[in-house]
């Protein structure tokens, strides 16, 4: 128990007061992390309503079965996450990696999917900017893609790109805590880096969860 | 635990500049007033690589031909002057350095809540830097600090890449400061150190935190997106690809005009602490002017538009925004009235953080005020882009942002270095400063007002005067901000010791040694007064005029 002692730090008077500022010092940084996203889907809104038919017929090129067996997984990763925390504030150490080890697998495994639909993207080309001939003209009947239909897509690479490179930070840090967790690091009075990383991994899937319906769902209601 | 020679008498007590002099222990640091000091040498050296950029643009235009430099080096000499001094001087500059250091021990706490976070952002604010100072001395950069496209996009044949990768990191350290403050003052208050006990600093600095917290993230998104069109050509400013440039500058300056607040609502916190020490007096109207820096936090974040009256923005819009921009104006005038109102019946002493603060209300009052005839829409279509801006924003920027961060440092060299500096030499300085500013900008107005259009590295013949006054100004300025780092350092090797509380000041940071120990206090203080209690202070605590005047 030396080393739980030891993880209180000098400048606070009880674990108490640790926990509160360093929960509170993890929300201010999610605020953050909202406006971050924010300014992304403020631009999104700007041109999907100025180009919502090219917007329409471009989500229909995404694979909604991807994308939708990807959100199930995202989903998951989430209830292993929180189960991870669950098994940290009863202070069971082996149940701590056990869980985490299950979240970096789901965790992997949408980032494996996430490859697999990008590689699709990257051969009908319709990556902006490195391999774009498909976001000039359509393959099939020549006809040049409307305007904005570029934008969706360096719209969905610039939202799907800085969500995977927010799930690529966080899969080393779950590792480091799986690590901790067998080593005896924490305990039923302190758990806050496997809470605070909790946090971080839900909102990044929340923000998945925004961005399924915005870039994969919008031709499916029919363009109008 | 506690080192047992503490108690020697008259022993020189370990404080934290000398507990541990390994340089090691400084580059790892976690003690808050030393991150602090490593910040104030970085901002101190990136002030003055901006000051030299300035030094540039004010020799090309003491002739109206464009014969210093080309149009192309004038662009990148302004520029960088506005890169280095806004993102890497301005912002960083209160928070960073007296923030940093004065926080914890305004509230007496013994650190930041996250010290770790605070020493990473120190880091990621040196990476940042290192980048921006690396694109400005390899390829330069032109785009003009606002970075727009098509300036930053298509027509730039510059390191803008770079650069905006710099900016884009170092906002993060300027909100993992952020975050930081607000877990301090919300969980490491001391026992009966309610929010309305809490000195004026730290409510503007718990205002700034908002704003860096909600703001910086939304110019790192734009910077980021700006990063995707110039290396990829993504295209969301760029009309051939169905993109908008004004979108680029509705994202921008939703950051952008916040981020003035983030240069002036720390340093206003400075001129509460300072007119109040030395007028002896509670802060007439204190909840007025705590609540009126978070007003002005959240009002800012409502007029970013005024930037934006002579583009497609429509007139409706304008409008709104006008309206709100005056709003502005509120708060900002409690703030003043109140100080004013406090020096009223108080026993008004001239030390020299007092001749800055003075110096602060008058220049910030032009600049606010000259504020107002921008807000209006159409006296900026006039005014827009043209000297008259750039006076206004120096006003405010530097008169109050500058003014009120060298306030701060001459009012707590003592508690950070120990030592007192020079009377003469520091108030010669500030006087200097008053005068030199006075002298580079108010010509700009008239400048302006005539029609002189900002960047630009030649000008008509009728307006060589103003320019030539304006330069002579600024080398006045320039002696202004030389003297400091002379007498200053001479203060750390010759000055006379600072006793604990030089100017008898009420708050818990005079009350520990000068400087701290490293752990701040012996004994975590209690409070069980209200802020700025001159009143019921002992006599023995009032200025121990020994100190500073020998």
């Amino acid at each position: 128990m030396s080393s739980l002692a030891s993880s209180l730090q000098h400048h606070f008077t009880d674990f108490k007061q640790q926990k509160e500022s360093v929960v509170l010092g993890m929300w201010s940084f999610l605020i953050q992390e909202v406006m971050f996203f924010g300014g992304l889907f403020a631009t999104y809104t700007v041109f999907r309503s100025q180009y919502s038919h090219a917007f329409a017929e471009a989500s229909g090129l995404l694979n909604v079965n991807l994308g939708g067996v990807n959100t199930i997984v995202l989903i998951c990763s989430s209830l292993t996450m929180a189960m991870a925390v669950h098994a940290a504030s009863k202070g069971k150490n082996g149940g701590i990696a056990f869980w985490l080890v299950l979240t970096i697998l789901f965790g992997s495994i949408f980032l494996g999917v996430k490859v697999v639909e990008y590689k699709e993207k990257w051969d009908h080309g319709l990556i902006p900017g490195i391999h774009d001939e498909g976001l000039r003209f359509d393959h099939e009947t020549h006809q040049p893609r409307p305007t904005g239909f570029w934008l969706y897509f360096a719209l969905y690479f610039a939202m799907t790109g800085l969500h995977a490179i927010h799930m690529i930070i966080g899969i080393p840090i779950l590792a480091t805590l799986a690590i901790n967790g067998l080593r005896g690091k924490y305990g039923p009075e302190y758990y806050t880096p496997v809470e605070m990383t909790g946090l971080y991994w839900h909102f990044v899937d929340i923000v998945w969860i925004f961005l399924f319906p915005l870039l994969y769902l919008i031709g499916a209601h029919g363009a109008h | 635990m506690s080192t047992p020679h503490h108690t020697a008498a008259h022993h020189e007590e370990e404080n934290y500049l000398t507990h541990d002099s390994s340089i090691q222990s400084w580059l790892l640091t976690k003690d808050h007033k030393r991150i602090a000091l490593l910040y104030f040498l970085s901002v101190t050296l990136f002030f003055t690589i901006g000051g030299l950029f300035a030094s540039l643009v004010r020799i090309e235009l003491l002739t109206p031909a464009g014969d210093f430099m080309s149009s192309e080096m004038y662009n990148q000499a302004f520029t960088s002057h506005g890169v280095m001094m806004i993102f890497f001087f301005l912002i960083p500059a209160v928070p960073a350095v007296l923030g940093n250091f004065l926080m914890p021990l305004m509230i007496g706490a013994k650190d930041l809540a996250l010290p770790r976070i605070n020493l990473a952002s120190w880091y990621i604010f040196i990476i940042g830097a290192s980048l921006a100072v690396f694109a400005v001395l390899t390829g330069g950069l032109d785009t003009g600090w606002t970075l727009y496209p098509p300036y930053s996009s298509a027509y730039s044949q510059s390191r803008v890449t770079i650069a905006v990768a710099g900016v884009f990191i170092a906002g993060f350290a300027s909100i993992l400061t952020g975050v930081n403050f607000i877990a301090t003052v919300h969980r490491m208050r001391a026992p009966g150190l309610t929010w309305f006990r809490l000195p004026l600093f730290v409510w503007a600095h718990y205002a700034t935190s908002l704003v860096m917290v909600l703001g910086t993230p939304v110019v790192a998104i734009t910077l980021f997106l700006l990063g995707l069109e110039r290396t990829l050509g993504f295209g969301f400013f760029d009309p051939a690809k169905g993109g908008d440039p004004v979108l680029f500058q509705h994202l921008f300056w939703f950051y952008s005009h916040p981020a003035v607040y983030i240069m002036i609502l720390p340093a206003m916190g400075v001129i509460s602490e300072i007119i109040s020490t030395f007028s002896r007096q509670k802060l007439f109207g204190y909840s007025f002017v705590a609540m009126s820096s978070l007003a002005i936090a959240i009002l800012g974040f409502l007029v970013w538009g005024h930037h934006m009256f002579t583009t497609s923005q429509s007139a409706y819009t304008g409008i709104l925004f006008s309206a709100l921009t005056f709003l502005v104006a509120i708060p900002s005038a409690i703030k003043a009235f109140n100080w004013t109102a406090t020096l009223y019946k108080g026993s008004v002493s001239w030390e020299t953080p007092m001749l800055f603060a003075f110096g602060f209300m008058g220049l910030f009052l032009i600049g606010g005020l000259t504020g107002l005839f921008l807000a209006t829409m159409g006296m900026d279509i006039h005014l827009q882009d043209t000297y008259f801006v750039v006076a206004h924003f120096h006003y405010v920027m530097v008169g109050g942002g500058v003014m009120g961060y060298m306030g701060g440092i001459h009012f707590w060299w003592p508690k950070i270095t120990g030592k007192m500096y020079s009377n003469f030499w520091s108030k010669l300085s500030a006087l200097l400063i008053f005068a030199g500013f006075n002298f580079t900008f108010f010509p700009q107005f008239v400048l302006g007002f005539m029609g002189m259009p900002r960047r630009y590295h030649s000008y008509p013949e009728e307006w060589q005067i103003l320019n030539v006054m304006s330069t002579a100004g600024a080398s006045i300025l320039a002696i202004g901000y030389v003297l400091p780092a002379i007498y200053l350092t001479y203060s750390l090797f010759r000055g006379q010791k600072a006793p604990a509380n030089p100017w008898g000041a009420t708050g818990l940071e005079w009350q520990t040694s000068s400087p701290p120990p490293p752990h701040n206090f012996h004994e975590t203080p209690t409070v069980t007064t209200e802020a700025y209690d001159y009143q019921s202070l002992p006599l023995s605590a009032t200025p121990e005029k020994g100190a500073s005047h020998v």
